[in-house]
């Protein structure tokens, strides 16, 4: 780990420092709407929203390579086709329940679909690869703050509105009753989520994103008292994930997204474990 | 109980997916009145309540509350919803639970002193005001109900509406929570979704029987043959000589309903 640590300062390899860097950061972001995921359950349709980002990616290169339209970036793509899937999947599901997750996979699958074909349409060699599974190679300086942005928009939001948003993930009738408008915090909880994923994508990629939004949160869940707790525990949780798997793969060579995700699935699994045993060794609370 | 109407249902009809479900309702309920809700498994009694909550619109008549349309009555109304909807993993404090009460109450931001206030006086009432550090989740059924109840007390509701309060309860508990309602009757309207028809003879009132169709019954007409009537002919019927006793009866459930 020594040898990771002096890379880090090592002026000639910047992109690992932007990459640990984006991990602590990002999982400023990840811990929070992590939390809210988990508890509101809707980590499939996170999933969705992950997924369908590559038809933004795809769109953005062609347009920027084939029709050079320079400001269109993939980033800037991805986010786009990311909180439109949120949106539409969020619609769906406040008024045609019954349709919600075959919409949802059809959003996943023609999102990767769109992205493949525009991908494959690009002049010069674009390797879907990097996207799908994660290249911290591709980390630019730029992208740091724009993680240092949605973080601050995600703390604002969700501080400031923590109290709907804990009313509108335990019980949304009751909020509604009570007329908290869970409507829009549901969209926009999407959205956040959408914008959330995305800019971690070039970290883990598009496939394994989902994991890193929900196992620090499930973890957190297992021995926070309360849903803030819970976020600044998967907060913790999460940077520890992200560090450790990407001095892991420093070290040895590995590919960065693969090990953080496994960290973090092995850590999800033993606290899951833990928890039953510690949960048996106590009595029985009565009445 | 005064003579003042506190939720009026006119003609009222719903449909859901095509199909009937509620057909010309009528019904008046005073102030200070508690009625029990009875009547089969999809029999329309949960339909009802969220229509009087707004949560459903009625697909013809209509329903005031306190002579207004529910959805903007419900700062005046409590509601305790069916139990088994949470996540038990649900990381939340019994305060944060009950303090959900309050969110009708102020604009934005975060909770106030006088709305922690309002929660531990209702904690108090329900026996709960110690457990409100607890995590939620490590609550038993019956505090759970209690901590709910608190909750639709905090708002400082005129009516209070309660989907089967005592649905994985135990007998003790439940007794201990009828306790509680008849102190609040004192001051507030209570309808109560049940299955129990014993204690639908000790402190309420009248009884709605809703299927399909919605009739109301003073307590005292309820008799084995309008149970039969209520809910078909396939109940069981755990004991029989609870319904002429003019005293009611001290031992809560007397009555299941075929699933």
């Amino acid at each position: 780990m020594a040898e990771f640590f002096s890379a880090l300062n090592n002026p000639d390899i910047a992109f690992l420092r932007y990459a640990f860097l984006a991990g602590l950061l990002g999982s400023i972001a990840f811990g929070i709407i992590g939390t809210y995921v988990v508890t509101r359950r809707i980590s499939y349709i996170a999933g969705a929203i992950a997924h369908s980002a590559l038809g933004g990616i795809g769109a953005g290169l062609y347009l920027q390579i084939k029709a050079g339209i320079a400001w269109f970036t993939p980033l800037f793509g991805a986010v786009l086709s990311a909180v439109a899937s949120g949106i539409i999947i969020g619609y769906v599901s406040m008024y045609a329940r019954q349709r919600e997750d075959t919409v949802i996979g059809a959003i996943w699958a023609i999102g990767m679909a769109t992205g493949l074909l525009f991908l494959t349409k690009t002049p010069g060699y674009v390797e879907p690869m990097s996207y799908l599974f994660g290249n911290i190679l591709m980390i630019a300086r730029s992208d740091l703050f724009v993680i240092c942005g949605l973080d601050a928009a995600i703390i604002i939001l969700s501080t400031l509105f923590y109290n709907k948003f804990l009313a509108v993930a335990f019980d949304e009738e009751f909020a509604r009753l009570r007329g908290v408008r869970t409507g829009f915090y549901y969209l926009l909880l999407l959205c956040l989520t959408a914008l959330t994923v995305v800019l971690m994508v070039t970290v883990v990629g598009i496939v394994m994103v989902i994991a890193l939004l929900t196992l620090p949160s499930a973890v957190a869940g297992l021995f926070s008292k309360q849903l803030w707790q819970m976020m600044i525990f998967s907060s913790l949780i999460c940077m520890v994930f992200t560090s450790l798997g990407l001095g892991f793969s420093y070290v040895y060579d590995l590919p960065t997204g693969s090990n953080i995700i496994l960290f973090a699935g092995a850590v999800y699994l033993l606290a899951i474990f833990g928890a039953k045993i510690l949960k048996r060794r106590k009595p029985q609370r009565s009445m | 109980m005064s003579e003042e109407l506190v939720i009026t249902v006119k003609d009222m009809s719903f449909s859901y997916n095509g199909k009937l479900v509620l057909v010309d309702v009528n019904l008046k309920i005073y102030n200070r009145e508690f009625l029990s809700m009875v009547g089969p498994n999809g029999g329309g009694k949960t339909t009802l309540l969220k229509i009087m909550l707004g949560l459903f619109k009625p697909t013809s008549g209509e329903v005031r509350i306190f002579g207004k349309p529910p959805e903007r009555s419900l700062n005046l109304i409590g509601y305790m919803p069916q139990y088994p909807l949470y996540d038990p993993q649900f990381p939340v404090s019994v305060m944060d639970v009950a303090l959900m009460g309050r969110l009708g109450h102020h604009g934005k931001g975060l909770y106030t002193k006088t709305d922690r206030e309002a929660v531990m006086c209702a904690l108090e009432e329900v026996d709960m005001a110690a457990f409100y550090k607890h995590r939620f989740s490590s609550l038993s059924g019956g505090q759970r109900q209690r901590v709910l109840l608190s909750r639709a007390l905090v708002g400082g509701p005129m009516i209070l509406l309660l989907d089967e309060p005592t649905a994985n309860v135990d007998l003790e508990i439940e007794n201990r929570l009828y306790e509680i309602l008849k102190e609040l009757n004192k001051r507030m309207t209570i309808i109560m979704v049940t299955h129990d028809l014993g204690f639908v003879s000790r402190i309420v009132h009248r009884v709605i029987c809703v299927k399909k169709k919605v009739v109301i019954h003073p307590t005292s007409e309820i008799s084995g043959k309008l149970i039969q009537e209520i809910y078909g002919h396939d109940i069981h019927m755990v004991r029989h000589d609870h319904v002429s006793r003019k005293e009611g009866h001290n031992n809560g459930r007397v009555f299941q309903c075929p699933e």
